[in-house]
């Protein structure tokens, strides 16, 4: 069966499907949200109104049996930032979807009447019906009611009360194999589902057909390779099953990059804490699971399950950024109180990020005390309620800074800085400076190379050499976005020049083509490009490329300062 | 897992730094330990007092700044050496 576009008009409440158009072919993840909204999305619509459109697309290689390739891709303009955004999670929509065929579903218009709706899809297309039961409902809660109705296995994408109040922070949740969430985090992509007015969409993909593959043994040989590269690399293999991605704590802090109290120092003294060696010790101490995988056909297992005192499931899925968030962000040294705000976030369908930078610029305003962790969770009860406070703080950080008149809002373009200061990982720096997201780590990790040496070495604190590796990362990050392998294949990737040949075999394996390494990266650099030119049309210029001035006071320890010119910055985009 | 080493004997004079371990190199050794080492000793040197192979080590730092092996290590100097890591 051939893949298709389904096409959701929220309007009209009608569905269609189309022929994948012969450009978008080739085109899978975020290669293709990007190119499907560039095209018809106006970019100057209100990211709320009836010319804004959510896009899904599962990656080029999603649905077959490539190692950690079930990554989905949500796309639109996002209501946080105003720019482009494409925000992707593992969970199983992705395979689920890939295996039906859907190439996108594209979800447009707004509905008439004032009432909620879910989604349906499997082989014989996509339905739509009025939602009541589970309106107003956590995520966990809807999870597990579209459990029952669908069936067990059933694929779950569905927004939490944060969506439905359409706030800028909101986040879509994807069910994972065992029934609890990965998220779209950045971007309030979960605000975009909830102007559209969609609680959630089930995926059943019983009797789908499945991939098809032009060339099955190509692929097998490649894949089998691919895997090998992921099993035999140490930080792909052995390093995030053990520790997750939280082992990342210690490293930042002895670096001195690991954002303190709303950005004032690189150095945290409660590190030890809250880390990913204390984290491992204390799940398999509860008994909860040290690795775990968030989509089917994972073998890096960066995930894991955090149990509580008692040895009952609090949260899985919990990340550096968010304990960094809470943890030095806030200066909460509490990696309990951390995890019940993981779990409350994944309720409510907020982003993590942003939601810790939210707290950190509200403990800024004075609002709750830095290192009040009772005082955390309460501010995170008002957003989930929805109460004047938390439609505040539901706003984001950029709003929040700006109606208490502060200076210190770490944010670009609107977006939440994540967990590398600038000022001592400078290669972050122009990542969040010029990505066509806002602040997002993930666009281009230079952490890997300033402070991981994977992929060589390039001083952090120095400028020399940070613009071109920002560049070159950014490029191979939107190529791996767009093949739906998750981003941290690139470990192995940096390292093994046969784990990025093995992808390119894949790919031509799949689709029949004989493209090339050097086609791969021009695809990528062309995402970039279509993603500032819609940037550019909806009003940005190379002024919002920029970090909050803040960042020119001393971050201790290695008391450095954001020095890089606008010229070195605007450099990035000379290619 | 703190612990304080006695210093061994050395021909000139012994300088003290503090060694910090993370990750898998915790195991069967200690988080952070002061220790005693001759005037000039390299990290290189640290590693092999510790039975750390060089090939297994991702990142090293002194005092926060990544450097080589062969850097020769000064008093009160920290070393904190970690595992190839990732994560994000």
């Amino acid at each position: 069966m051939a893949e298709k576009i389904y096409r959701v008009n929220m309007t009209t409440l009608t569905v269609s499907a189309e022929d994948v158009p012969r450009e978008w072919a080739a085109l899978g993840g975020r290669g293709l949200t990007s190119t499907i909204v560039a095209k018809e999305v106006k970019p100057d619509c209100h990211p709320l109104g009836k010319y804004n459109k959510l896009v899904f697309a599962p990656g080029m290689l999603t649905g077959t049996a490539c190692a950690n390739s079930g990554r989905l891709s949500a796309g639109g303009k996002s209501p946080l930032t105003g720019t482009i955004k494409e925000s992707n999670a593992g969970g199983s929509a992705a395979q689920c979807l890939a295996r039906l065929g859907v190439k996108a579903i594209i979800i447009e218009g707004l509905p008439q009447k004032d009432s909620f709706y879910s989604l349906h899809v499997d082989k014989n297309g996509i339905t739509i019906a009025e939602e009541t039961e589970l309106i107003g409902k956590g995520n966990y809660a809807v999870i597990k009611a579209v459990r029952k109705r669908r069936g067990d296995k059933v694929g779950v994408l569905s927004i939490g009360p944060a969506g439905e109040m359409k706030m800028a922070l909101a986040n879509i949740s994807v069910r994972d194999p065992e029934g609890n969430m990965r998220s779209h985090g950045r971007g309030g992509m979960g605000a975009l589902m909830g102007s559209k007015k969609i609680k959630y969409i089930s995926i059943d993909d019983a009797g789908a057909p499945g991939v098809a593959i032009a060339d099955p043994e190509k692929f097998k040989e490649a894949s089998r390779v691919f895997a090998k590269c992921l099993l035999d690399h140490p930080v792909t293999g052995q390093g995030l099953k053990t520790y997750g991605t939280n082992i990342l704590v210690n490293i930042l802090h002895e670096a001195g990059g690991l954002p303190t109290q709303n950005f004032r120092t690189g150095r945290f003294d409660g590190h030890d804490k809250i880390s990913g060696e204390t984290m491992h010790d204390t799940i398999v101490e509860r008994g909860g699971k040290p690795s775990h995988g968030c989509h089917a056909g994972c073998i890096i297992q960066c995930s894991q399950v955090y149990n509580n005192k008692k040895g009952a499931y609090l949260t899985s899925g919990f990340e550096y950024e968010t304990i960094w968030g809470f943890g030095a962000g806030c200066c909460i040294d509490d990696l309990d109180a951390i995890a019940q705000a993981d779990h409350m976030m994944d309720d409510i369908g907020i982003d993590t990020i942003e939601s810790a930078v939210t707290v950190g610029v509200a403990m800024e305003a004075g609002i709750i005390a830095f290192g009040d962790g009772k005082g955390m969770l309460g501010l995170l009860k008002e957003i989930g309620k929805g109460s004047h406070l938390g439609r505040l703080l539901g706003a984001g950080a950029a709003a929040l800074g700006k109606a208490y008149g502060l200076t210190r809002v770490p944010v670009v373009k609107g977006q939440g800085i994540p967990a590398y200061d600038p000022r001592s990982v400078k290669g972050m720096g122009i990542t969040y400076a010029t990505s066509t997201m806002g602040a997002d780590h993930t666009a281009g990790y230079s952490t890997a190379t300033n402070i991981l040496k994977v992929g060589g070495f390039v001083d952090p604190l120095k400028k020399e050499g940070q613009v071109e590796l920002s560049r070159n990362l950014q490029i191979a990050t939107a190529l791996i976005d767009s093949t739906g392998l998750c981003l941290f294949v690139a470990f192995a990737v940096l390292d093994k020049p046969e784990a990025f040949n093995a992808i390119v075999d894949m790919v031509n394996a799949k689709y029949g083509s004989s493209i090339t390494g050097d086609d791969g990266i021009a695809l990528g650099k062309s995402v970039l490009k279509l993603e500032r030119a819609f940037n550019t049309e909806a009003g940005f210029t190379k002024t919002h490329d920029r970090l909050p001035e803040f960042f020119e006071e001393l971050c201790p320890p290695h008391n450095v300062v954001w020095d890089f010119t606008n010229k070195e910055i605007d450099s990035f985009w000379d290619f | 897992m703190r612990g304080r080493q006695t210093p061994p004997f050395f021909i000139g004079q012994a300088m003290n730094i503090t060694v910090k371990l993370f990750a898998s190199f915790r195991t069967g050794r200690f988080a952070e330990q002061r220790r005693c080492c001759a005037e000039g000793c390299t990290a290189g040197q640290v590693l092999a007092e510790l039975a750390i192979a060089e090939a297994a080590v991702g990142v090293m730092l002194v005092n926060g700044k990544h450097i080589a092996s062969g850097q020769a290590l000064s008093e009160g100097d920290t070393l904190s050496v970690f595992p190839l890591l990732g994560g994000g």
